[in-house]
C-alpha cells in the first residue's frame, strides 16, 4: 500500500512540477512584460537615471525587443545582473534575453546551452591606467596589480596574455564595474581591465576622464551579443532578427523619424519586406507584419542608437570601427529580410 | 434487559486511524513520512526534468579541467593551469584559513570583553557594553565593508613608499624597523626564510618545508617534556608542601631547544622590498583577508563576550566570595575558580559561534577574498555553467566543515562538563 501511495505522489508531483517553459514568445505576451538582463550599471550600455529609467546601448535592444512584440517598448522588466550571476539569470528564466556587454563563446554557446543571437557590439579586452604612472603599454605591467571583474572571459584572458608574454600580475577580484571603479581610482590596483567598450564608458563616468589613458594593445576579441535560452528557436529568431531589423534599418536609410512615413510603401522592395507593407514576414515568426516598423521607433536604427549612446558626440566617444556597415568597411551586415 | 458493552466491538474501523489514542500517532507519523517522501520527489523530479528541458546533463568531470583562472590568494601553489578541483581547494583552504584565525581572535576578543564587561570599574564596563551593542547590532557585511574601505582609502598606494629621485625622500615610509609596509592592497610583512635548509619534501598537495617542521616537531616535544616538568614540581609541592621554582625554568625548557634550532637552521627574517608595482620578497597579506578577518572577529567576539559573561554569571557568587575568603586574589580567582566553572555554560553555545562565524566567512565574496565560495561557487560556477553540481559540493563541503567543528567542539565540552558521580 505503502509503495502505490509514493507513486501516486510522485505523479502528482510530476504533473505539477514547474517546467521552464520552452515557448518564451507565449511567456512574454502572457506576462505582458519582457525580462531583460542587464548589466548593474554601466552608462552608455545600461545604466538607471536618478528616476529609476534604464537607458543605453543594450537598453535599446531591450526596448525594440518588446517594441516587436508589444509594439510598446516601455513594456520592459531590467533585471540588473553581475557578471557571476548572468548565467544562471538566463537559464532560470528569471529573464527572458540577456542583453549585458556578453562576449558569444564556443562553451557558453554549447556547454552552457545559451544562444547567442548575433552581435551587436564587436569589441576586444585592453587596460586602462592612471596617466601619472607613465605606463604606455600592457607589456610594462609585469607585476601589476590589475582588478578584473569575476565570471567574465576578460579573467580566462588576462591569465593567458600575462602567461604568453611571460609576466605575472596579482588579480583583485571584483563583482561589479562599480566596485572596480572604487578600486581602481583608489589605487588599489594599477590597472582596470575590460572590454574596450566597457573601460570608455567606465572612464567617460570618472571627474577626471584624462588623468587616465587606454592602453593601445586589445588583448581579445569580444562579440558581444544578445543571447537567450538554447531550445526556443522562434524566441531566438525573435531576437535575432530584431537586431537585424535594426542594423537593416540603417544600411536602408530608415530612420525613427521617417520610418512611420517609409511603411506606408516605398519603390525598395527590401524595405516594404522589413517594414510588413509585404510579405508578411512578421507573421512567420508570431509577431504582428509591422513588428519591425515599432523596433525601430522605439530607439531608432542601429546607427541612431550607436550614435545617441556610446557614439562620438557622448562623453564615451567610441568611434564606429569595426561597428560600421559592411559597405563602410565594418562587420555589420544583416541578413536579407526575405 | 440491557447492558452496555464495556468492551469495543471486535473488528477495526477506518474511523479508529485518527480517534483511536492507539493508532493516531502512528497515522501521523506515516502522513508525515508520505509528505516528505513526496516532497523530496517532487524537487528531484523537478530537477531531473528542468535539466532535460534545458539539456544539461549532471557531471562532475569539469572539476579535472584546466581552471584558466588565477587566484590571488592561495596556501597551495596553484596557477590558471591547475584544475578547477585545485581551485576548489585552494578556495577550502582559504575558507579553513580565514574561520580558523577568525575563531581564534573572536574567542580572545570574546572572554576578555565578556570578563571586562563585569568589571567594577564603571568606565570599562560601559566601554564594553558599547563595543558589544554596536557590533552585534550591526550587519556583519557592513563591518566587513567598513573595514575594507577604511584600508583601501586611508592606507597610502605601494607607490608611495618610491623614493622621490629628486627629494631622495619617500611619501611614506615602512614601519617595525622598516619590516612592514601597510599599503592599500596588502600588509606586506617579512617571511622567514633558512639560510642552512634542511630542504623541501614536494608533495602533490603542497610543498612541504623540513624547516618548519623540525621546528613544530621539536616544539611539540618541548611542551611535552615541559609538562612532565609541571607534573614534577607538583609532586614535589604535594609531598614536601614546597613548589620549587618553575617559571624561568619551564620557560627554559619551551624555548631555548626551539632557539637553537633556529639559529643552527640559519633563522632570519627576509624584508619585503618595493620592487616595480609591488612589494616582493615578503609576504603580502591581502586587505581583504585583513578586512574579513577584523569583521569576523569583531562581530563574533561580542557574541562571544556575551555568552562569556552570561557562563560567568552563571556561577553563583558563593564561590566567588568563598575563594576570596582563602584569601585569593580577582585575578586567579576568575581563573581558577570561575572560568572553569562557566566553562561548561559557555561552550555550547560557542560551538555555534564557531559555525556562524566559519559559514559567515563565505561573505568573503564582497572583499573579492577568494574562499570556497569565491572559486568553486563563483567563478568555476560560472565559467562552467555547472551550477547545480557546483552548489551541491559546496553544501556538502560546508556540511563536513560545520560536523567536524561541531564534533571536534563536542568532545572538548565533555571534558570541560561538570561530572557527576
Ligand atoms: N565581455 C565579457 C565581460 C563583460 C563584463 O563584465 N563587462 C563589464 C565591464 S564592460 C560590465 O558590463 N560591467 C557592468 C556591471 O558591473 O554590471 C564577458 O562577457 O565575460
Amino acid at each position: 500500500m505503502k509503495k502505490t501511495v509514493f507513486f501516486g505522489a510522485l505523479a502528482a508531483a510530476g504533473l505539477t512540477a514547474g517546467i521552464a517553459s520552452a515557448a518564451t514568445l507565449d511567456d512574454v505576451k502572457a506576462r505582458g512584460v519582457l525580462n531583460c538582463g542587464v548589466n548593474t550599471g554601466l552608462v552608455g550600455f545600461a545604466a538607471p537615471d536618478a528616476n529609476g529609467n534604464w537607458s543605453g546601448f543594450d537598453v535599446a535592444l531591450c526596448k525594440a525587443v518588446a517594441a516587436a512584440v508589444f509594439g510598446d517598448p516601455s513594456k520592459v522588466k531590467y533585471v540588473p545582473t553581475t557578471g557571476q550571476t548572468r548565467f544562471t539569470a538566463l537559464a532560470s528564466g528569471e529573464v527572458d534575453v540577456l542583453v549585458r556587454n556578453t562576449t558569444w563563446t564556443f562553451s557558453r554557446d554549447t556547454d552552457l546551452k545559451m544562444d547567442f543571437a548575433g552581435v551587436n557590439y564587436y569589441d576586444g579586452q585592453g587596460f586602462m591606467v592612471h596617466k601619472d604612472s607613465g605606463i604606455t603599454s600592457a607589456k610594462e605591467l609585469d607585476g601589476a596589480s590589475v582588478c578584473i571583474q569575476t565570471g567574465t572571459t576578460t579573467e580566462l584572458n588576462l591569465a593567458d596574455y600575462f602567461k604568453a608574454n611571460g609576466m605575472s600580475y596579482q588579480p583583485i577580484a571584483i563583482d561589479s564595474n562599480a566596485e572596480g571603479e572604487q578600486q581602481y581610482i583608489a589605487g588599489a590596483c594599477d590597472a582596470y581591465t575590460t572590454d574596450a567598450s566597457g573601460l570608455a564608458a567606465t572612464r567617460a563616468a570618472f571627474a577626471d576622464p584624462d588623468n587616465h589613458i587606454i592602453l593601445p594593445e586589445i588583448i581579445s576579441k569580444e562579440p558581444l551579443g544578445p543571447a537567450v535560452r538554447h531550445g526556443d528557436s522562434q524566441w531566438l529568431d525573435i531576437v535575432k532578427w530584431t537586431l537585424y531589423a535594426l542594423i537593416a534599418a540603417e544600411e536602408y536609410g530608415v530612420t525613427s523619424a521617417n520610418v512611420e512615413e517609409l511603411a506606408k510603401g516605398t519603390e525598395n522592395p527590401e524595405v516594404n519586406r522589413l517594414l510588413g507593407v509585404e510579405g508578411g514576414l512578421g507573421a512567420m515568426t508570431g509577431l504582428p507584419n509591422d513588428w519591425a516598423v515599432h523596433a525601430i521607433k522605439a530607439g531608432g536604427n542601429y546607427g541612431e542608437i550607436f550614435a545617441a549612446t556610446i557614439g562620438e558626440s557622448t562623453p564615451i566617444g567610441l568611434a564606429r570601427g569595426l561597428n560600421a556597415q559592411w559597405t563602410q568597411g565594418g562587420l555589420l551586415y544583416a541578413m536579407p529580410f526575405r | 434487559m440491557t447492558s452496555v458493552p464495556d468492551t469495543p466491538e471486535p473488528g477495526f474501523r477506518l474511523s479508529q486511524l485518527i480517534y483511536d489514542t492507539r493508532y493516531r500517532s502512528l497515522t501521523i507519523q506515516v502522513v508525515v513520512l508520505f509528505l516528505v517522501m513526496a516532497g523530496a520527489a517532487w524537487l528531484v523530479d523537478n530537477t531531473i526534468r528542468n535539466l532535460n528541458v534545458l539539456g544539461k546533463d549532471f557531471n562532475f568531470g569539469f572539476l579535472g579541467n584546466r581552471s584558466g583562472y588565477d587566484i590571488a590568494q592561495h596556501l597551495i601553489p596553484y596557477s590558471n593551469d591547475s584544475t578547477h578541483a585545485r581551485a576548489m581547494l585552494v578556495g577550502l583552504l582559504n575558507t579553513l584559513w580565514i574561520s580558523f584565525v577568525g575563531c581564534i581572535t573572536a574567542t580572545v576578543i570574546g572572554v576578555f570583553v565578556g570578563v571586562m564587561r563585569l568589571s567594577p570599574n564603571w568606565l570599562v564596563s560601559r566601554l564594553m557594553t558599547a563595543y558589544v551593542e554596536v557590533f552585534r547590532n550591526i550587519p556583519l557585511l557592513l563591518w566587513i565593508l567598513v573595514a575594507i574601505a577604511l584600508l583601501t582609502e586611508v592606507m597610502p598606494a605601494p607607490n608611495a613608499y618610491r623614493i622621490n629621485p629628486t627629494t631622495g625622500e619617500a611619501q611614506t615610509s615602512m614601519i617595525l624597523f622598516d619590516s612592514v609596509a601597510l599599503t592599500n592592497r596588502y600588509t606586506a610583512i617579512p617571511s622567514m626564510e633558512f639560510l642552512r635548509s634542511l630542504g623541501v619534501v614536494n608533495t602533490p598537495f603542497a610543498p612541504i618545508s623540513l624547516d618548519v617542521v623540525a621546528v613544530l616537531v621539536l616544539f611539540a616535544v618541548s611542551i611535552w617534556a615541559n609538562r612532565r616538568f609541571v607534573g614534577w614540581a607538583n609532586a614535589v609541592q604535594a609531598a614536601t608542601g614546597v613548589r620549587p621554582t618553575t617559571w624561568w625554568k619551564s620557560l627554559l625548557i619551551l624555548f631555548a631547544p626551539v632557539i637553537v634550532l633556529l639559529i643552527a637552521l640559519g633563522f632570519r627574517l627576509h624584508e619585503p622590498t618595493l620592487q616595480g608595482f609591488n612589494f616582493t620578497g615578503g609576504t603580502n597579506v591581502s586587505n581583504a583577508f585583513v578586512a574579513l578577518w577584523a569583521g569576523l572577529s569583531l562581530y563574533t567576539g561580542a557574541f562571544i563576550a556575551e555568552i562569556v559573561r552570561a557562563g560567568i554569571l552563571a556561577v553563583s557568587k558563593g564561590q566567588t566570595e568563598a575563594a576570596a575568603a582563602l584569601g585569593m586574589r580577582s585575578g586567579r580567582i576568575m581563573r581558577l575558580v570561575i572560568l572553569p566553572q562557566a566553562l561548561r555554560v559557555i561552550v555550547p553555545p560557542l560551538i555555534s559561534q564557531f559555525l556562524n562565524l566559519t559559514k559567515n566567512s563565505s561573505l568573503a565574496i564582497a572583499v573579492g577574498y577568494m574562499d570556497l565560495r569565491g572559486t568553486l561557487g563563483g567563478i568555476t560556477l560560472n565559467q562552467t555553467g555547472r551550477e547545480l553540481e557546483c552548489i551541491l559540493l559546496m553544501m556538502l563541503i560546508y556540511l563536513s566543515i560545520s560536523l567536524v567543528i561541531s564534533g571536534a567542539m563536542n568532545l572538548f565540552n565533555r571534558k570541560v562538563r561538570l561530572k557527576e558521580r
